[in-house]
């Protein structure tokens, strides 16, 4: 109720759903703030370790809060023992280190920490994310990177399917093969695969960009090859060089696939409904 | 895409489809997002962001682009599901690489900033302190 009495204050029951943004909020040439202004204000220097074998899921995501909110910047959490849902909802710039494997939705809903984990991850990894970098040293369960909206994702072993299902940014690399719809209904953002890819890969996508290395089973619907270029070429060498990775054949033999946007569809209704939905 | 005027988007409409052309207005998300950004132009903004991030290179900032909304240009803010409009005072390159440096570096500058509308609304809904 007090929520909804603030909001109400606020004006937002006035607000118009067109999603168009024409007031001005600040002076761009008066703002230079790097992070949000709630965020935590951390030292990548000051770093903690705790061992998270005994603890349960809600006491380990609130430990790492606290240590955020006592100025840590560099947080170990030793022993997982691939418990769900942890790591989620860090909207802070952090260096965190997974010791083990993690379970179902791990790393979902984060906006800018820098995230290690030495072992697997099960169904869903870092869902929705914004922003930062997760890179898993070993295999990811289906669903990897799930709706990611910007960041960097990386898997250096093998992934399940459905990986980067409705990807909306960000860029998603799997060292090893990944299976069945990969890409499905991907609507912006890069994957980048290193290895093979299952049935059906980039099904139904609206944009965005696939570049596998290895041999692809079948294509989904809507998915076509196009031209690798030179830019292409550089960014894949670039994010590449920075996981310390390799295309097996070479980043010219790599494949490159995009929306052919046959599917497109959008009706007369398509605007307004769209931000009424959104 | 590639072959279009930089300044299509601010000299007409932009209806140019069949599609835009039946609903009356452009649609939007049409830009080239698959434009793969060219890290030598970042700005020295950029630069000071992302090794406060510990990145080494844009990160969420790739899917950044400017657009252009109504004939102004702009950058879509995801946090607000709203175009931001860029200054009209900001003299726009003749390329859409430093065009889309630009608008990131004003985003980052505009999401951080303490008058951003998700501050309100932390303030109003959020969970945790």
């Amino acid at each position: 109720m007090g929520s909804v009495t603030t909001s109400h204050d606020m004006g937002l029951h006035e607000e118009q759903l067109t999603g168009r943004t024409q007031q001005r909020f600040f002076s761009a040439s008066e703002e230079e703030n790097f992070t949000y202004p709630w965020s935590y204000e951390v030292d990548y220097d000051k770093s903690a370790e705790f061992d998270a074998a005994d603890m349960g899921i809600s006491e380990i995501n609130l430990k790492i809060r606290e240590l955020m909110k006592s100025g840590h910047g560099s947080i170990t959490v030793n022993n997982p023992r691939a418990k769900h849902s942890l790591g989620v909802g860090i909207l802070n710039r952090v260096n965190l280190n997974f010791e083990g494997s993690l379970g179902y939705f791990g790393c979902g809903l984060i906006d800018g920490p820098n995230i290690r984990i030495s072992g697997r991850v099960g169904w869903s990894c870092a869902e929705n994310m914004m922003a930062g970098t997760v890179v898993i040293e070993k295999n990811a369960g289906s669903l990897f990177g799930a709706a990611i909206r910007g960041g960097d994702l990386v898997c250096r072993g093998q992934a399940g399917a459905r990986v980067g299902i409705d990807q909306k940014g960000g860029t998603i690399i799997v060292g090893g093969s990944v299976g069945a719809f990969t890409g499905f209904m991907m609507q912006r953002g890069r994957m980048i695969i290193l290895g093979d890819a299952g049935a059906n890969l980039g099904d139904s996508m609206y944009d965005g960009t696939i570049y596998v290395a290895g041999q692809i089973a079948n294509l989904g619907v809507d998915c076509v090859e196009t031209e690798l270029t030179d830019l292409d070429k550089r960014y894949l060498q670039g994010k590449l060089d920075l996981y310390d990775m390799t295309a097996p054949n070479g980043i010219d033999n790599m494949i490159k696939l995009t929306s052919g946007k046959q599917l497109w569809n959008y009706d007369n209704l398509e605007p307004t409904e769209k931000k009424l939905v959104l | 895409m590639a072959d279009q005027d930089i300044n299509h988007f601010l000299e007409g409409d932009g209806v140019d489809t069949e599609r835009e052309k039946i609903i009356g207005q452009h649609i939007g998300y049409r830009y080239d997002v698959n434009l793969v950004p060219d890290m030598e132009r970042c700005t020295p903004f950029l630069r000071q962001y992302m090794e406060i991030m510990g990145w080494t290179d844009l990160n969420w900032l790739e899917d950044v682009h400017m657009g252009y909304e109504e004939g102004n240009p702009a950058v879509f803010d995801r946090n607000i599901n709203g175009w931001v409009t860029i200054p009209d005072t900001i003299e726009l390159p003749d390329n859409q690489q430093d065009r889309d440096m630009i608008a990131r570096e004003l985003l980052i500058k505009f999401q951080m900033a303490s008058g951003h509308p998700m501050v309100d609304l932390r303030k109003a809904y959020e969970k945790f302190t």
